[in-house]
Parts: structure tokens; sequence; C-alpha cells
């Protein structure tokens, strides 16, 4: 499935209707509830359900604390996110569980401490755990719901998507010169080069690199062989390096060429100067993460008050800082509040993008848990 | 000790390993440093280090604190696993079940032989159980790591233990009517203090390098702090990774030379007092 | 000693008396602490992670799973994770001994010996990513010693690809922290060679080689296969550090769990961690036999 599209999440997100729309019905899971005339936060389903923001405020800096679950802070910029929230609620103790973890150890880190005061308030998922855990999330819809385009979230508000990016090349202009197609980095110059942000068999943005690699040498994404077959190529040539791709190894210069998100990418420009990051012309392949709350939040108005405050235009504007297109983009583009000059910085979106439904993501991992140990070996 | 001379290789030999294996292992470290000096701008500086004082990182570096904290909790509880349910079941199953021996080696075995991974999942559901009943205080997960630190600190133990002769010392001990509690801490936890010594530091070790139990369990300990902190930079990251690693080495050294003076002597006040025993 | 004179004075009587004094069943309770400890911290969770293997998604059980020990990937990789912890455990067992031999002349609480315990026990533990960090930064392709060798030697390691980033790359790391692990768990027994046993055996006009193979070598193969056995179960497991440097296709078995468990771009595959953990337990049980049998043999030799 591809669809014509001309810059930004807007367009693309038509392609994730199908995706989204295939996630089932949404069921929320049986709230308790609350004791009376106060609140019960497990239950609230916007900010005015709370008695308005200040009323949710109040009960999260009453809970003092906050679970937040696998957000690296070289990650869209969620380390300035994640200060910005501490400093204008310190009150609220912010937990940070397990940084690195993946979205399905979000799914499991819930599911281990439920019930206790351990348990992540919020996760943050890509989008093939998202949308195979719905009954984990509770339905919140925040104040600037409306701004997100129908197409990326649940219409009953268990998940929404934060921020959204295309597979990209970053590389140490420094060192290599720009990668002009797919085939390019199949050159001698790129000998020992080419990294990817972990193996497809188990990272996101891995397996979006495969899918990429496939668009882009003409296939679709019924069928990620071409990708998996370009691989083959690129590890047959020695210009596939099999070590993962981290701040730390780009900084240190082991993988100075870089298949991943163009966010993620951007972010290393910032300690290699000399880092770029490109979008092949040809087909592109999107991807979004989406933020749920948990069912069994321990700190359900806390879960609440994050939330609101990752679509305020503050927090959308910091993620845009890193390098990601944040979900509110499209409106707040057209309503004036975007930061123009981040907005325009980004790299130019592909013309033409894809994004891959739930049965085709199912289907590339059975393909890449067949194929991929023996393409790369 | 002036005799252990006659089966140790000479000083030759002493000097040859010492520098050829030591050089060999500290080249990564090594390599390390070297990466947490280059300057951005090309050549070498200390700019790195001198960032990790500033006020602006200090605030994001506050994690750090608390892990080292909840890593010291864990590693109380930890070292008690061994000291008094492992030690004393070693002690047991050589005097009085040695059939059980080669039972206990396997058990010791096992955790290492399983990938952590693999046996956190197993463990959630038990720790499920434990924050409900006892809350989610750290100091829980310092049981899950004495089975952790179980298979270094068991060989440790048992290998003193094989090398004492337990069995006569405990014999000869209570036929001069020392009851069994005295034999314990009295004649055979001084004659084994060697390997005691080597299996709390192992298990300190082991807890503050542990990660993969304490990320998925959400408990924040010293390694789970220097991810987080890590990610703002990876120069940062591999500056804090070196000092962990250089402090838990001066707090292990400390522990050891205290350790191992203070042992040696209440051992001879204790065999001063056994002869009176006697 | 003291203790050896408890012990002369002792042995006489030992004999008359019998053996277990007062409750029969006293001595078993004392096992009891650790029998609990054990169950709730190790039992229960290994049997959960094995049987995680054997369940369907809805918690039927089942044997599909069992399925991938037909397929010869996963069989050829069982087989490498096992060459690759068995390298690594013997040239760590060999390193480990060569430093304890070092370390037997001087006394248990010189600086030496404090420093190489606290060093060695900081470095058995030092694993993971930073570990995986400091090789790629060393022997990477733009490693401080790669580069060193190609600038004053002419000697390129890296013009095939790094090795360190293959399944023989990765013995580097494993030995750096097995080795250490060696001698922690090995010195204790080599400390504890009698000096008594050497004087006596020159007195009586043998040489030091013979000491060593009458003496010392008989007495110590069961702490050194023991130890070995611990080696090769430590790296067995490892997955961190492999992780890292060979991030690409799960070479090793540990790694396949992972992958099993905390993929986000395939699911459903915890059954498959189930049953790859408990391959990996019939390995470590497989070699714990011929361990065992070993460690007869070698009981025998000590007579």
């Amino acid at each position: 499935m591809h669809v014509r599209t001309t810059r930004g999440l807007a367009l693309v997100a038509v392609a994730a209707a199908a995706a989204l729309a295939l996630s089932g019905c949404a069921g929320s899971a049986a709230p308790k509830s609350g004791d009376g005339a106060s609140v019960d936060f497990k239950t609230v389903k916007s900010a005015k359900d709370a008695g308005g923001l200040e009323a949710l405020v109040a009960a999260a800096e009453k809970e003092g604390a906050l679970n937040v679950i696998a957000l690296p802070h070289d990650w869209a910029n969620y380390g300035e996110i994640i200060a910005a929230f501490k400093a204008k609620y310190p009150k609220i103790k912010m937990n940070e569980i397990t940084p690195d973890a993946s979205s399905s150890e979000e799914i499991k880190a819930a599911e281990a401490n439920k019930g206790t005061d351990q348990a992540p308030d919020v996760f943050d998922l890509g989008a093939t755990v998202a949308l195979a855990s719905t009954d984990y999330f509770a339905p919140y819809k925040v104040a600037t719901w409306a701004d997100v385009p129908d197409t990326l979230k649940d219409a009953d508000g268990l998940y929404v998507a934060d921020i959204g990016g295309y597979v990209s090349v970053g590389y140490d202009s420094a060192k290599y010169p720009e990668p002009k197609s797919l085939d390019d980095l199949l050159k001698p110059e790129y000998k020992g080069a080419v990294a990817l942000n972990g193996d497809p068999m188990k990272a996101g943005a891995a397996i979006a690199a495969v899918g990429w690699a496939s668009v882009q040498s003409g296939g679709t994404l019924d069928d990620f062989t071409p990708g998996i077959d370009f691989f083959a190529k690129l590890n047959k040539a020695g210009n596939f390096v099999k070590v993962q791709a981290t701040t730390a190894t780009i900084v240190q210069g082991e993988t100075p060429v870089v298949i991943n998100w163009d966010y993620l990418n951007a972010t290393a420009t910032e300690k290699v100067p000399t880092w770029k990051t490109v979008i092949l012309p040809g087909k592109g392949y999107a991807g979004y993460y989406f933020q749920a709350i948990n069912v069994d939040a321990p700190h359900p108005a806390a879960a609440r008050l994050w939330q609101e405050f990752l679509y305020t235009d503050e927090a959308q504007n910091m993620w845009l800082k890193g390098g990601a297109r944040p979900s509110r983009g499209e409106a707040m583009a057209k309503a004036g509040t975007i930061d123009k000059a981040l907005y325009e910085k980004l790299p130019a979106a592909p013309t033409d993008a894809v994004l891959p439904t739930k049965e085709q993501s199912k289907k590339a991992g059975e393909t890449i848990t067949e194929k991929w140990a023996a393409a790369v070996q | 000790m002036k005799s252990a001379a006659t089966i140790a290789p000479g000083r030759g030999y002493r000097w040859v390993v010492g520098i050829v294996l030591g050089a060999v292992f500290a080249v990564p470290i090594f390599s390390m440093i070297e990466f947490t000096l280059r300057d951005p701008t090309g050549g070498y500086s200390l700019n790195h280090w001198l960032a990790l004082g500033d006020s602006g990182l200090a605030s994001q570096t506050g994690p750090i604190w608390e892990g080292l904290g909840n890593s010291v909790v864990m590693t109380i509880v930890t070292v008690a696993v061994m000291l008094f349910i492992v030690t004393p079941t070693i002690l047991l199953v050589t005097l009085r079940f040695p059939k059980l021996r080669r039972p206990l080696e396997f058990i010791a075995l096992l955790p290492v032989s399983v990938p952590a991974i693999a046996l956190v999942v197993g463990l959630a559901p038990v720790y499920l159980a434990i924050s409900r009943t006892f809350g989610t205080g750290v100091w829980s997960l310092g049981l899950a790591y004495g089975v952790i630190a179980l298979p270094y600190a068991y060989r440790a133990i048992q290998a003193s233990v094989d090398a004492t002769d337990v069995k006569t010392l405990a014999e000869a001990a209570r036929t001069l009517g020392a009851s069994w509690p005295n034999i314990f801490l009295r004649v055979l936890v001084p004659n084994l203090r060697q390997g005691l010594m080597a299996a709390s530091l192992l298990t300190t070790a082991v807890v503050f390098g542990e990660y993969t139990y304490a990320a998925l369990l959400v408990r924040q300990n010293l390694q789970t702090a220097l991810v987080v902190v890590g990610q703002q930079d990876p120069f940062t990251g591999v500056a804090f990774s070196l000092l962990s690693l250089f402090g838990a080495f001066l707090l292990l050294y400390f522990i050891s030379r205290v350790g191992s003076a203070g042992s040696a002597g209440t051992t001879r006040r204790s065999t001063k007092r056994k002869v009176r025993v006697a | 000693m003291t203790t050896d004179t408890i012990t002369r004075r002792g042995a006489g009587l030992t004999k008359a008396r019998p053996r277990g004094r007062g409750l029969p069943f006293a001595p078993a309770l004392g096992l009891l602490p650790f029998a609990i400890y054990i169950t709730v911290f190790l039992g229960i969770p290994a049997v959960l992670a094995v049987l995680s293997g054997f369940q369907t998604k809805r918690g039927a059980f089942t044997l599909n799973n069992l399925g991938v020990f037909t397929d010869p990937k996963v069989l050829a990789t069982f087989g490498s994770t096992i060459w690759l912890a068995a390298v690594a455990a013997i040239i760590g067992a060999i390193l480990g001994v060569l430093i304890c031999l070092a370390l037997l002349g001087l006394p248990a609480t010189s600086r030496v010996r404090t420093f190489t315990n606290a060093a060695t026990s900081v470095l058995a533990q030092f694993g993971g990513v930073t570990l995986a960090f400091a090789f790629i930064a060393t022997v990477g392709r733009t490693g401080l010693l790669t580069q060193f060798l190609d600038n004053t030697l002419g000697i390129n390691i890296v013009e095939n690809g790094v090795w360190l980033y293959s399944l023989g790359g990765l013995v580097l790391p494993y030995v750096y922290f097995s080795t250490p692990l060696m001698v922690i768990t090995f010195m204790p027994a080599l400390a504890a060679l009698k000096p008594q046993w050497a004087e006596a055996n020159l007195a009586l006009g043998g040489t030091r080689l013979g000491f060593w193979r009458h003496i010392g070598i008989p007495v110590l193969a069961p702490s050194f296969f023991a130890s070995l056995l611990l080696l090769f179960a430590g790296a067995f497991s490892a997955y961190a550090t492999a992780a890292a440097l060979v991030s690409q296709g799960a070479p090793i078995v540990p790694i396949g769990i992972e992958n099993a468990l905390t993929s986000e771009s395939v699911l459903g595959r915890a059954g498959i961690a189930g049953v790859y953990a408990t391959g990996m337990i019939l390995v470590v049980v497989v070699v714990m036999f011929a361990y065992a049998r070993i460690q007869q043999r070698a009981e025998r030799w000590q007579r």
C-alpha cells in the first residue's frame, strides 16, 4: 500500500488509516468506580471529565510521582521534554524506568508490575506492539486531540500517534560522499561502513530499514524479500557492519553510515557536526510511535497530565527540535504556533511514502525470521 | 609464608605475567579513557571530564546517586543471603550430606547457565507477589541477586571448604564439646575466611554490575541509572562507566583490606580461645 | 597451627562418638532455609521459564515450539554457542591459572593480592554494552589498537572486515570476563596447597616438577574443572556484550532468546524463548554429567 504525498504527516496518514482500522474495536478495560464525590482518575477520559486542567494538575501533584518507560533521552529530544516536565511540575517525581526498553518490554513491565506502584503509567510504543496491546490501554483524549489527524489515533482515545518520521541514511560527510540511491551503498567507498540500529528480528527501526530497502528496490510491503536480498548483497560486498549503531559508535567513528529513522539520525549531528541525514529519492517508508496510558496506571492523574503536556505546543516543538515530526505538526503549522525554522529544517519528506498494515507487518516478521540470519551470515 | 615460595614459580615469572597480562587487560580500559579525552574539535582535552562537574549536568546525574544508594542496599541483602543461607548450607552438605554435593553444585550452576533475560520471565510473577505483600522496596531485589551471585559465591566458598579439612576440624571440635553454632563461627568460619571474602567481593561486584533484572523488574540501580545518564551524551556515559568501574574497584579493595586485616585479627584471637577451651 | 593441634588431639576420639547427637532430623532442618530460598527465587522462575516454551498464547499445553529443534539453523546456533563458550572458557582458564600461579608466592594480605582480588571481581562482572564499546574502541575499524598497528607496523587487522563483529571475535571480550573469574574461583584452591607438602617432597628428594605432577595437579584438578565448568556456563549464557557487537542474525542462542522475548518487530515468539531456555538447560545438564564423571576420576586420582 502506498500513497502520493506532498509533505509531512497528514497525507501519509491516509495510509495509516487502514493500519489503525485493523486494530480491532477499542474495548476499554473495566474501570473501577470512584468513591463517591472524588473523581476516579483511572476512568477519566479527558481533562474536562477531571474538572479541568487545574484539577488534573492538583490530583497529579497529590499522587506525587509518574513512571515513564522506554524514553531514551537521545530519542526525539525526550531528554529536554522530561526535563521541562520536571521543571513545570516539580512536585511530581519522575521515575524513568528502563529507558532503553523495547516496545514489548514496556507491555511486559506493565504485566510484571501490575497493581504495584512500580508499574509504568504511560507507554510510548511502536505501531506493531501498540496495535496488538490495546487491552492494556485506558482511553483518554488530550485537549488538543482534534489537531491529530483522525488516521493517526484511535477513535476512542486508546492510543494516539506522538511522532513520526521516515527511514533515512545518516552519514559522516567529512569521510563519505552523499549516497544518491540505495545502490550507491553497495559501492566500495562504503566498505565496512553501513550499519543498522539493531537487528530487524528485534528492533522496529531495523525492520523498517529492510522494508525501506524493499520498496526502494522496486518491491512492495507485501514481501520484504527484496530488502533482505539487498542487505545480503551489502554484506557480501563487505559494506555491512554488524555492530549495533548507537550515538557512541557514531561519535567513535565505527558506524559512519547508518540507516535509521530520520529523527534518530538527526540527533547525531549535535555530537558529530559533519553528520548529515538524507532521505533518498524514490519511495519512502514512514513510521510512527504511539502514546497510550496504562489501564492499571499507579498514578492515573499524573499519567493523564503527562499526555496533556506532550500535546502542548511547547512539547510538540521540542519533539520537532529532536528532528521528529510531531503528530500535531500540520495543525500547528496552520495555526502558526509551530517553530517555523525547525519545521523547515526537517529533511524534505519523500513524495511517495508507504506504511505497512498490521497484516504486512506480521508477514514481514515471518519473512525476516526465516531469512535474515542466513542473509547476513 | 616463606615456604609458599617453594611451590610458587619465581619472581621473574611473576613480573612477566604481571606485565604482559596486566597490559592486555588494561588496553580496553585505556581505550575507553582515550575516548573520553577526545575533544570534538580534534586533539585531546579534559573537557568531557570537566563538564561532569557542570551544574547543568549535575541535575541530570541525580539518578546515579539514587541508583548507587539502591545498589548498596541490595548488596547488603545479597551478601547476607550468601553468608547466612548459602554458607551454612554448603558446610552442612559437606559435613552431613555428602551425597547432596553434586545436586547442590548443579543448583548453584543453574542460574549462570540460563540467560538472565529468560529467568526473569519466570521471576516476574514471583516479584509481583512479593511487591503486593511486602511492598516494592529495592531491598527485595537483593534476594533475586543472591541467585545470580550464587554460582560465583558457591565456587569461591566450596573451593575453600575443599581446601580446608572441615570434616576433621568439625569432628575434632565436636569431640571437644563445642556446640554447632560455635563450630561454625569459631572453627570453620575463620578457616574459610579467604573463600568467604572472595564470595562477598564477587557478590558485591555482581550486584553493582547487574542490569537485566533491575530493568525488567522495574527497580532503579546503578546500572539502570548509568544507562539513563549515558544517553544524554556518549562521552558522559563512558566517563561514568569508567567512574563506576573504578569506584567498585576502590570499594572492593577497601573491603578486602579491612576484611583481611580484621579477620586475620579475629582468627588469631579465636584460635587462642579455642586453645583455652581445649 | 593451633587448628592442627586440635585435629591431632581430637583424632583419637572421633570414631568413638556417635556422629549425630540429638534429633536425627535436626541437621536436615538446617537445609530448609536454602531449600525455600532456592525454590522461590530459582526453582519457580526456572520452571515457569521452561513451561513458557510449552504453552500456546492462550495458556494451553503444546509441543509445537519444540519444532524449532528440527531446524538445522537452530541446531547450528546451539553448536556455535557451545563452541564459543568452550573456547572462551578454556582460554580464560589457562590465563587464569597463569595469573594464580604468579600470585601464589605472595602472602594473602599483600597489596598485590588485594589489588588483584578487587580488580578481578570488578572485571569478572564487567560486561554488557560498555564492555562491547571498550572493545569497539580498541580493535574496531577505527579502534586504538587497530590504528596503532596500522601506523607503526603497517599491519591492517581490519582489511577483511572487523573480526570483532564475528562469532570468533566474540572470544576476545568473553575471555576478558572469563579470565578474572578463573582467578577468583581458582585462587582459593591453589592458595590452599600446603607448602609443607612441597617441603616434604623436596626433603624426600623430589623435584619441583615432580611435585606438580604427583601432588599439585592431582589435588587441584577437581577445583580446576569446577571453575572451568563455571566459566563455560557463564560464557554460554552471556548475551548483552554479544548483542551489541554482532547485532545481526542472532548467531548465539542467548541473543535468540532475547530477540524472541523483546522483539518489537516480530511478536508472539515468547514460546520459542522458552524452548531455547530449555535447550540451554539441557546442554548444561549434559555438561554437568560429563563434569561429574571427570570429577569422579579426579577424586580417584587423588587417593
